[in-house]
């Protein structure tokens, strides 16, 4: 330690942070809304479910590392022989190691879930998550699949932009681009050009006709923005960055409901779920019910921009939250 | 048998694909067929020529020096090795910051690739032309520019082309991700998946492949054409 001033420096950054949380927490206590007293969330290790296996698994990005540890040390902690296969690259590679049983359980969004594999066109997907859920029971049976309900948090696509620039516009809804957009490049995925949830909806749903299209990988949609390339890009509304940065980035509201929304389902094999008893979903339920738009943002943030580690990150999430000690 | 019909049923998918359109995965769209595959296909020959063009624009007269002095070789072989491990994907991302997004990002980014081995292959072959051909020039009262030029960059032209064949390969094959830094290749299909679904993502294989194919053939006649015939001929075991 000795050593290490900048260490030192850093654990009392984190302590002091750590302090600020807690004071944060308190102040939850007084308005009386949760958040404070966390000891009846305590999984329970029951050693009946030791020897049941359970592989977790997730997509390739941050915030799918973050939902699957957090599944994973639950289940971990209430007993199960838990291992992980995270990053499994998109929904259609992670969905059929799903349905062939390489994984048993994995965290997916209900609009991925609906217009990717059950082929839902997205104007349909409810933009209530509930009923999208309720909706899509028995296809979920039909695959031999249990999906729990959703997470509190929806990750949508949206489109964002600089505040300075929004500023200049004079938008605050995607509606008002109207008589803009045929002056301003819009960045997002390359397949977002041709998906009716993003770039043909803005065209077909809004009538909006834009100067010019950039395809750009997913990571690189804030740099586009802070670089000029672009003037407007697909964002995700729980990006870290929003939440670091409120202030900079401006996300237009949505007013036509062209980008579905897409809370967290976590979708176990019924198999599985038979074999693991009642603990499983009471887990999943459990560990998932404090997962707000704000701590998943924040969630992110810590592994996006402050580079710790997934693990760790979902660690601190279920002790800050009482799940385990 | 389930498993080669399934194969075989994916390639059928991925030719209908390539020759005719068919609505998107999502829907709300048609994609495919000869318009789309033209177009994504014109763009990843343009994007690879002018990357190809860029690396041997610089590769070639710096291989063609340092090989004629016999200096560098530490250097042309270094870099040879540490071009093949450059992130690719990164490097876009950091050109980003500088060039944006578009045609020179992905023009530099692929050049990048397509210069280590031009580099090395130019340095060894000119390095390796037989030392009594130089000085026979020399004596004939040649410069050693004229010497460098004239005789030792023909002489080293089948190695100097292998160089090339392989930088037009791992160009053309990589530039299947420009459409990440804005430019719309044959990579498109490829990494759109949940567009063209998984016959998209085959066909987008397969053309770069031919792509690929036919290019190599091409230069291995352009590498025919430009050897001297008395190399040819010592090359196919024939004595002059």
């Amino acid at each position: 330690m000795r050593d290490h001033p900048r260490l030192r420096v850093l654990l009392a950054l984190i302590a002091a942070f750590a302090l600020i949380l807690g004071v944060a927490a308190c102040g939850d206590d007084d308005d009386g809304d949760g958040g404070g007293d966390t000891s009846a969330n305590l999984i329970e290790e029951n050693p009946d479910n030791n020897g049941v296996a359970i592989t977790v698994g997730s997509k390739n990005f941050d915030e799918q590392f973050i939902l699957g540890e957090i599944y994973a040390q639950g289940l971990e902690a209430a007993g199960y022989d838990v291992s992980t296969d995270l990053n499994l690259g998109d929904e259609t590679i992670a969905f059929k190691a799903l349905e062939d049983g390489e994984i048993d359980a994995y965290p997916e969004y209900t609009s991925t879930i609906l217009t990717s594999i059950f082929e839902v066109p997205p104007e349909d997907v409810p933009g209530d998550a509930q009923q999208a859920f309720d909706e899509s029971q028995d296809e979920f049976e039909q695959l031999g699949l249990v999906a729990y309900p959703p997470t509190p948090f929806s990750s949508a696509n949206a489109v964002g932009l600089l505040t300075k620039t929004a500023d200049e516009l004079g938008v605050s809804t995607i509606s008002d681009l109207e008589g803009k957009s045929q002056d301003l490049v819009l960045a997002g995925s390359p397949e977002c050009r041709q998906r009716i949830d993003c770039l043909l909806g803005l065209e077909q749903n809004y009538g909006l006709e834009f100067k010019e299209f950039t395809p750009v990988a997913i990571e690189l949609r804030y740099d586009v923005l802070d670089n000029g390339d672009a003037d407007l890009s697909i964002l995700f509304t729980t990006d870290a960055q929003l939440f670091v940065d409120p202030d900079t980035y401006t996300i237009l509201e949505d007013d036509k409901g062209v980008l579905p929304a897409g809370n967290v389902l976590f979708v176990a094999r019924q198999q599985t779920v038979d074999e693991a008893g009642d603990d499983f979903g009471t887990t999943v339920e459990s560990v998932q019910s404090n997962l707000t738009l704000e701590v998943m943002q924040e969630l992110n943030a810590r592994v996006t921009v402050d580079k710790e580690k997934p693990a760790d990150v979902a660690h601190d999430y279920l002790v800050e939250f009482g799940y385990v000690e | 048998m389930i498993v080669p019909l399934a194969f075989l049923d994916s390639f059928s998918g991925a030719f209908d694909f390539i020759f005719s359109q068919q609505e998107s995965l999502g829907g709300g769209t048609q994609v495919g067929g000869l318009g789309q595959v033209g177009d994504l296909m014109l763009e990843h020959v343009k994007v690879s020529g002018f990357a190809l063009a860029v690396s041997l624009a610089l590769a070639l007269p710096l291989g063609v020096l340092l090989g004629h002095r016999g200096t560098g070789e530490l250097f042309a072989i270094a870099a040879g090795n540490a071009g093949r491990a450059i992130p690719e994907l990164a490097l876009i991302a950091l050109l980003v910051a500088f060039v944006g997004t578009g045609t020179l990002n992905v023009v530099l980014a692929l050049a990048v690739l397509g210069i280590p081995p031009i580099l090395t292959n130019t340095f060894v072959g000119v390095h390796q032309v037989d030392p009594q051909a130089v000085e026979a020039a020399r004596g004939m009262g040649m410069s050693e520019r004229q010497i460098a030029v004239r005789v030792e960059l023909p002489l080293a032209v089948p190695t100097i082309m292998t160089g090339v064949r392989t930088a037009a390969i791992n160009v053309i094959a990589t530039a299947t991700i420009a459409p990440l830094a804005g430019v719309l290749t044959l990579g498109d299909f490829i990494l759109s998946r949940n567009v063209y679904g998984d016959e998209g993502v085959l066909a987008g294989a397969i053309l770069v492949a031919v792509l690929a194919l036919t290019v190599e053939l091409t230069l291995a006649a352009v590498q025919w054409a430009l050897t001297p015939r008395g190399v040819r001929l010592q090359r196919t075991g024939i004595s002059v």
